[in-house]
């Protein structure tokens, strides 16, 4: 585990280095549910680990706003929406596993 | 729906029912789907589930006044309206007056990583909103197993379709889930019908001979009585029509009013009144021996009756009957136009069986007619085996009798035994079998009309010839002599030969009695010749009595005379020489 995030550490910085592109990130979450307050505390910590500084995180609870729900097309939460940078990508679940977080988020490319 | 509730509750509790609002089902189901509770509408693609659970919305806000919200994971929700707008739904309409709200769920597996535990919260409160937005009583959820290709942990997605059921029950809502028939014997690919329990639908489209027919079956409903059999349904212009073909009910009323044939002289071997109405019949027959002639002289009696006629037609367009009945002088044309008279053909093997029933029966409820022609019912069979075509007329017979429609079947017989069998089979369901025969005799060939049965009443059991000439059809009475049964012109010329007899014995008989005239003549002239004869003796008698008499009567008087003159010279003794 450790080995894997170091090396994904520094492929991480090369990229950051390279672009240099904030991180739109919505995390729709469900009041306080144990899900919920996973995915916050997991998506919180992989943000300042691997993103430190360049991203903008919004979270968002759809019992307030149910219409949202419609609209983005959620199903399964909690769910992080990346909108940018590149295409937009959708991932679901506790964000426990932290590989495919960053697979998703386009912040690993080679394991 | 509530109203019926509580007047059930009176008695004992028993399960409240949604009423679909789609023709026939709700009389499979003793009254709709459970209230409250989870469907399970199954079956393989394109067998019409969409459509049905569409209609159940469309029907609910339209015929129940019940809103309804129809969730989508297949298809989006502008195609869904446009497939379903030739049904004559308008779904925009509906959604604008929050009668219906539709949902597209999208749901791509290459757009979504699962990073770990999660649930489908968020289709629940999509789910609630949208049912609390428009205060919906019905729910649809088009093919939730496309929630198993989008995402890939079975273990939540099986927890959580759970919740959902539990989920929709609370919410009171009547909810219609749509699953694809699984591989062999399975009813849904991700086995959904563990989940729903109260009530499964099964749809299945089956093509046999290159002909396809749609059915449903209703496989379980607890908590009530339900129809147990395939029905087949039909997908048209109205959306869906189901027969329930099932209802052998044997206590319809019966009418002992009679309708004519438009034959007299069939009239007349029927009893002298014609066939009862509602009563079933069935003319059966070779080849050419006129039975579509008989079905269109009953058609056009109807019409001149003022009552309407539907004639289902398998073999021939309507202009072609049309065009062959004014041959015989029957015009059945102004009957067309006048509205009373429809004709419907088509060709049997234009769907299948069941699909033909459906169509008539639709039909029927539509013209509302007195009596339907089907000519002829011999040509079903090349879309159905004979127990198939039997089943189907038992049903349609069935039904014709409740609404109190007469029916003439026309049969063909030919000499293979297949149809002969269909004969047989349904010859014992109608209520009038004629049978028109060729007798083939003398070099030609005739028709003979029997009638084989011809239940409550009294008939003829005489064979009668069957003509049709340009004036129609008739019937003669067959000449039975000693050569037996005498047929067309043989008939004519034994009617021929006997009215030459007549003619000679009547001669014969005229000269007898100028004989016996001239004989009394003859001897008249002898009598008066006798009596002139006999009156001269009689005057020559008569003559010579009177001739002496005179002379006595002369000698008297010349004796005075001379006595006269002896007493002028004797005078004193004449009474002495008195004698």
């Amino acid at each position: 585990m450790t080995e894997k995030d170091q090396s994904s550490l520094s492929e991480d910085n090369y990229f950051n280095e390279q672009k240099q592109e904030v991180y739109h990130l919505r995390l729709f979450v469900t009041g306080a549910s144990p899900n919920s307050a996973r995915a916050i505390t997991n998506l919180k910590d992989i943000c300042e680990t691997h993103l430190k500084g360049n991203y903008d995180l919004e979270i968002v609870d759809v019992y307030q706003q149910p219409l949202t729900v419609e609209h983005e097309q959620i199903i399964a939460l909690p769910m992080l929406i990346k909108k940018a940078p590149g295409i937009e990508r959708r991932l679901i679940g506790d964000m426990s596993n932290t590989g495919k977080v960053l697979k998703g988020l386009g912040l690993q490319t080679e394991n | 729906m509530t109203k019926s509730h509580k007047k059930q509750q009176t008695i004992f509790k028993t399960l409240p029912k949604t009423p679909t609002g789609i023709n026939g089902l709700d009389e499979i189901t003793d009254g709709g789907l459970p209230a409250g509770r989870p469907t399970l509408i199954c079956g393989e693609a394109g067998c019409g589930k969409t459509l049905m659970s569409l209609e159940f919305i469309v029907r609910g806000v339209t015929l129940f006044n019940e809103p309804g919200v129809f969730m989508a994971f297949e298809e989006k929700t502008d195609e869904l309206a446009m497939n379903v707008a030739s049904l004559g739904f308008d779904l925009y309409k509906l959604q604008e007056e929050k009668k219906v709200k539709l949902d597209h769920v999208h749901i791509d597996r290459s757009e979504i990583e699962e990073t770990g535990e999660y649930d489908l919260e968020g289709l629940f409160i999509r789910l609630g909103h949208a049912i609390d937005s428009i205060g919906a009583k019905r729910v649809v959820l088009d093919t939730l197993e496309n929630l198993f290709s989008g995402l890939n942990n079975q273990t939540i997605l099986r927890a959580e379709l759970r919740r959902l059921f539990t989920f929709l029950k609370n919410k009171g809502v009547t909810a219609i889930i749509t699953g694809e028939k699984g591989d062999g014997g399975a009813l849904t690919r991700q086995g959904l019908e563990e989940y729903v329990s109260d009530c499964v639908i099964l749809l299945d489209h089956r093509v046999i001979n290159q002909i396809s027919t749609r059915r449903l079956r209703v496989v379980k409903y607890r908590g009530s009585q339900h129809g147990t059999n395939e029905y087949p349904f039909l997908i048209d212009e109205d959306g869906i029509s189901l027969l329930p073909v099932t209802s052998l009910g044997l206590e319809k009323a019966v009418s002992s009013k009679r309708v004519s044939s438009g034959i007299p002289a069939l009239d007349y071997m029927l009893g002298g009144q014609g066939f009862f109405r509602g009563s079933s019949i069935l003319v059966s027959g070779t080849a050419g021996t006129g039975k579509t002639s008989i079905g269109a002289y009953f058609a056009a009696e109807t019409c001149k009756q003022k009552k309407k006629c539907l004639y289902f037609a398998f073999e021939e367009s309507p202009n072609q009957i049309i065009r062959n009945m004014r041959s015989i002088s029957i015009d059945l044309q102004q009957y067309v136009d006048n509205g009373l008279l429809r004709f419907h053909a088509s060709r049997p093997t234009l769907y299948g069986l069941e699909m033909h029933l459906v169509a008539i029966y639709k039909l029927i409820k539509q013209f509302q007619p007195a009596t339907v022609i089907l000519d002829p019912i011999t040509n079903l069979i090349t879309v159905g085996s004979v127990s198939e075509v039997k089943s189907m007329l038992v049903r349609l017979i069935d039904f014709l009798q409740n609404e109190q429609i007469t029916v003439m079947f026309t049969a063909l017989s030919l000499n293979t035994i297949v149809n002969e069998q269909t004969d047989e089979g349904v010859s014992s369901l109608v209520d009038t079998w004629m049978l028109v025969r060729d007798i083939e005799h003398n070099g030609e060939r005739n028709r003979g009309l029997y009638i084989m049965k011809s239940r409550g009443m009294k008939h003829s059991n005489q064979v009668r010839e069957f003509i049709i000439t340009d004036k129609g059809l008739d019937l003669v009475d067959v000449y039975l002599g000693p050569d037996g049964v005498l047929t067309g012109s043989a008939r004519e010329a034994q009617q021929l030969k006997e009215k030459t007899g007549v003619a000679l014995r009547d001669f014969a008989v005229s000269r007898k009695d100028k004989e016996i005239i001239r004989k009394r003549k003859t001897l008249e002239a002898k009598i008066s010749s006798l009596q002139a004869e006999f009156e001269s003796v009689e005057e020559e008698l008569n003559r010579i009595y009177y001739e002496d008499e005179l002379k006595q009567q002369i000698m008297n008087k010349n004796r005075e005379e001379i006595t006269k003159m002896r007493r002028g010279i004797k005078e004193e003794s004449p009474v002495k020489k008195k004698k």
